[in-house]
C-alpha cells in the first residue's frame, strides 16, 4: 500500500525530540524522506523552564527514521541563523533531491510573569525562535520550491496562543500570533506556485515542554515541587474535551493530512488540534 | 485496515455529488453507512434535483466496497421522517460513530430578488435540516460513547459572497450550530467540526451557477470574491471527503470546533 506522503521530502525544524521528531516518524511511517535540524542545546535563558534537546536525541530520531527504512539527512543547526539553516538545507535537497513538505515546528516556551515584568532578553530570546526563525525557515525553503515547479506545502506549528490571549506568557503568545500573521501572507504570495501554507494550533502536548515542575508551578504558583499528578486535573480543565493533553501524533496526524495530497486545495487554514482548548 | 474501520456513519444528501462522495470514501476506510436523500423534485433551484436512481447508485457503490448501507428517501426537514430513519439504520447496523450534516441547497439571486420562498427554503433545508440533524442523531453518538460530527459549511459560512444572501446566512448559521454544539457535547467525548468548501463539482457546483453571469456583469467589483488563490477553478467531492475523513478518524480525536476550509483559499481574498 502507497504511504500517503510517498516519494516526498519533508524539511522539519526542531526535529530532535517532541513534535518534531513525532511530525519526522509519522511522515516517514507514509512514505516521506526527512531533512531535519534542530539547536540540540540547552538554550542560555531557558534552563530554569526546562533543559534543550540533545545531539543524542537527534541521532535518536534519525535512528528511528532509518529504523522506518526512510532516507534522513540531520544537523545541528540553529533556526535564528539563517546562513546555517539555509546550509543545512541545502545539503538535505542536495542528497535527496528535492524538498515538497515544510515543518517550521521548533520553538520555546517561557512563561511565568506579567507582561510588565518580562525582559528584553526573554522577549527577544522567545520572538526570535517562534517567530523570525519560522519565517527563516520559509525563506530558505521557498525557492526550492518554487524552482522545482511542483507545489509544495507548508505547515507552521502555532499554538492555542496563537489564537487567544494567555495570561502571563505575553512574549510566547505574541510570538504565536506572529505565526498566524506569516502564514496568511505567505498564502497569497505562494498560491500562484500551488505552494500551500497552513498553521497547526496544538492545546498542551505530553512532551517535555509542558511535562516540567516551571510549567505545573504556572498553574499551582503556591506549590514548590508540584507533581504530573497534581498537574493533570488542572490541564483538563483548561480543554473542552475531558482530557489533561494531546500527545505528539495527533499533532502529526494533523501536519500529516496537511502534508498530504489529501489536503492538495487546503491553504491558509487553522488547524486547530485543541481538544476544544480555544472554544472555552 | 481503514482509517475508520469498523464505525458507521450517518449521511445526508447522500444521492450525489459530496454526500455520495463522503459515503464511499468512508466506506472504503472501513465504514459502515447511513444514507437519506431527499431524492425528488426541489422548487426554485437551477439544477437538477437528485433522484431515486441516484440514491440506488451509491447504495450499489458503496455496497461494491462490501460495506453495508441503509439508505432511505429522506427529508432533512421532516423531524418524524428522519428520526425514524436514523432510529432504524442504528438498529441496523448496532451505533453510530460519525454524522456527516451534508444536504443542502443553493439559489442564486441578488438581494431585491431573494423570494420568500427561497429564503425560507434555503434556511429550513440548510440550517433547520442540520439542526435536526444534529439534534436527533446526538442520543445514539451518547450512547456510543462518543463520535465524531461534520457539518458541511461553506467558504459563504465565512465570509460574506454575493447574490447568496439566503445561503450565506444559512451557512454562516451552521457554523454557530457546531460552535454550540461542540461546548455542549465535549463532555461526552463527542467532537464537531464544520468543513468550508469552495466550488465543487457536483451538480449544484457546476450546473447552478448560470445566475451568477449577468449579476456579475452588472456588478464587477464583486466577482473577484468568487475566485480561487490556488490556481484551480473547482475541486473535487474527494477533495472535501478527504478533509471529512481527517475529521472523523481517530487522527482526528482532539479536533473540534473547528471550521476547516477546503477552499483552495477563497476566503484570504
Amino acid at each position: 500500500m502507497t504511504g500517503r506522503v510517498e516519494g516526498k521530502v519533508a524539511f522539519i525544524t526542531g526535529a530532535a525530540r517532541g513534535q518534531g521528531r513525532s511530525h519526522a516518524l509519522r511522515l516517514a511511517q507514509e512514505g516521506a524522506d526527512i531533512i531535519a535540524v534542530d539547536i540540540c542545546e540547552s538554550i542560555p535563558g531557558m534552563e530554569k523552564y526546562y533543559a534543550g534537546a540533545t545531539e543524542e536525541d537527534l541521532a535518536e530520531t534519525v535512528r528511528q527514521v532509518e529504523a522506518l527504512d526512510r532516507r534522513i539527512v540531520a544537523r545541528k543547526a540553529d533556526v535564528r541563523d539563517y546562513p546555517a539553516l539555509k546550509a543545512a538545507l541545502d545539503e538535505g535537497v542536495a542528497e535527496l533531491g528535492h524538498v515538497d513538505i515544510v515543518s517550521a515546528n521548533a520553538g520555546i516556551f517561557a512563561f511565568g510573569e506579567q507582561s510588565q515584568l518580562v525582559e528584553d532578553a526573554e522577549w527577544e530570546m522567545v520572538n526570535d525562535i517562534n517567530a523570525k526563525g519560522v519565517w527563516h525557515t520559509a525563506k530558505a525553503v521557498i525557492p526550492h520550491l518554487i524552482e522545482q515547479g511542483t507545489g509544495g506545502s507548508i505547515i507552521l506549528t502555532s499554538s492555542t496562543a496563537g489564537l487567544k490571549g494567555t495570561p502571563n506568557v505575553v512574549a510566547y503568545t505574541a510570538s504565536k500570533h506572529a505565526v498566524v500573521g506569516i502564514m496568511r501572507t505567505l498564502a497569497l504570495e505562494l498560491a500562484p506556485h500551488r505552494i500551500r501554507v497552513n498553521t497547526v494550533h496544538p492545546t498542551s502536548v505530553n512532551t517535555d515542554m509542558i511535562q516540567n515542575e516551571a510549567t505545573y508551578r504556572l498553574f499551582m504558583p503556591d506549590n514548590p515541587h508540584p507533581t504530573k499528578e497534581e498537574a493533570a486535573p488542572i490541564f483538563v480543565g483548561i480543554n473542552a474535551l475531558p482530557i489533561p493533553w494531546v500527545e505528539p501524533v495527533d499533532i502529526s496526524n494533523a501536519v500529516l493530512f496537511l502534508a498530504s495530497d489529501e489536503a492538495r486545495y487546503v491553504t491558509g487554514t487553522e488547524l486547530k488540534v485543541d481538544a476544544g482548548y480555544t472554544v472555552k | 485496515m481503514g482509517r475508520v474501520e469498523g464505525k458507521v456513519a450517518f449521511v445526508t444528501g447522500a444521492a450525489r455529488g459530496q454526500g455520495r462522495s463522503h459515503a464511499l470514501r468512508l466506506a472504503q476506510e472501513g465504514a459502515d453507512i447511513i444514507a437519506v436523500d431527499l431524492a425528488d423534485h426541489i422548487p426554485n433551484i437551477d439544477y437538477p434535483s437528485s433522484t431515486e436512481e441516484d440514491l440506488a447508485e451509491t447504495v450499489r457503490q458503496v455496497e461494491a466496497l462490501d460495506r453495508r448501507i441503509i439508505a432511505t428517501k429522506t427529508d432533512i426537514r421532516d423531524r418524524d421522517a428522519m428520526k425514524a430513519a436514523i432510529d432504524d439504520g442504528v438498529a441496523q447496523l448496532g451505533k453510530l460513530d460519525i454524522v456527516v450534516a451534508n444536504a443542502g441547497i443553493c439559489v442564486i439571486a441578488d438581494w431585491e430578488n431573494t423570494s420568500v420562498d427561497v429564503w425560507n427554503q434555503t434556511i429550513g433545508t440548510n440550517l433547520t435540516g442540520a439542526w435536526n440533524t444534529l439534534q436527533l442523531t446526538t442520543p445514539h453518538l451518547i450512547a456510543n460513547g462518543g463520535g465524531s460530527i461534520i457539518l458541511t459549511s461553506s467558504a459563504a459560512g465565512i465570509k460574506g459572497l454575493p447574490f447568496l444572501s439566503a445561503y450565506v446566512v444559512s451557512k454562516h448559521g451552521v457554523v454557530g450550530l457546531m460552535r454550540s454544539y461542540a461546548t455542549e457535547l465535549a463532555e461526552y467525548n463527542i467532537r464537531v467540526n464544520t468543513i468550508h468548501p469552495t466550488g465543487v463539482n457536483t451538480p449544484m457546483g457546476t450546473l447552478g451557477g448560470g445566475a451568477f453571469g449577468p449579476l456579475l456583469e452588472a456588478h464587477p467589483k464583486l466577482g473577484g470574491m468568487l475566485a480561487n488563490l490556488l490556481p484551480i477553478e473547482i475541486t473535487e467531492p474527494v477533495d472535501q471527503s478527504n478533509a471529512v475523513l481527517f475529521l472523523a478518524s481517530d487522527e482526528g480525536r482532539y479536533v473540534t470546533s473547528l471550521e476547516l476550509t477546503v477552499d483552495a483559499g477563497n476566503t484570504q481574498f
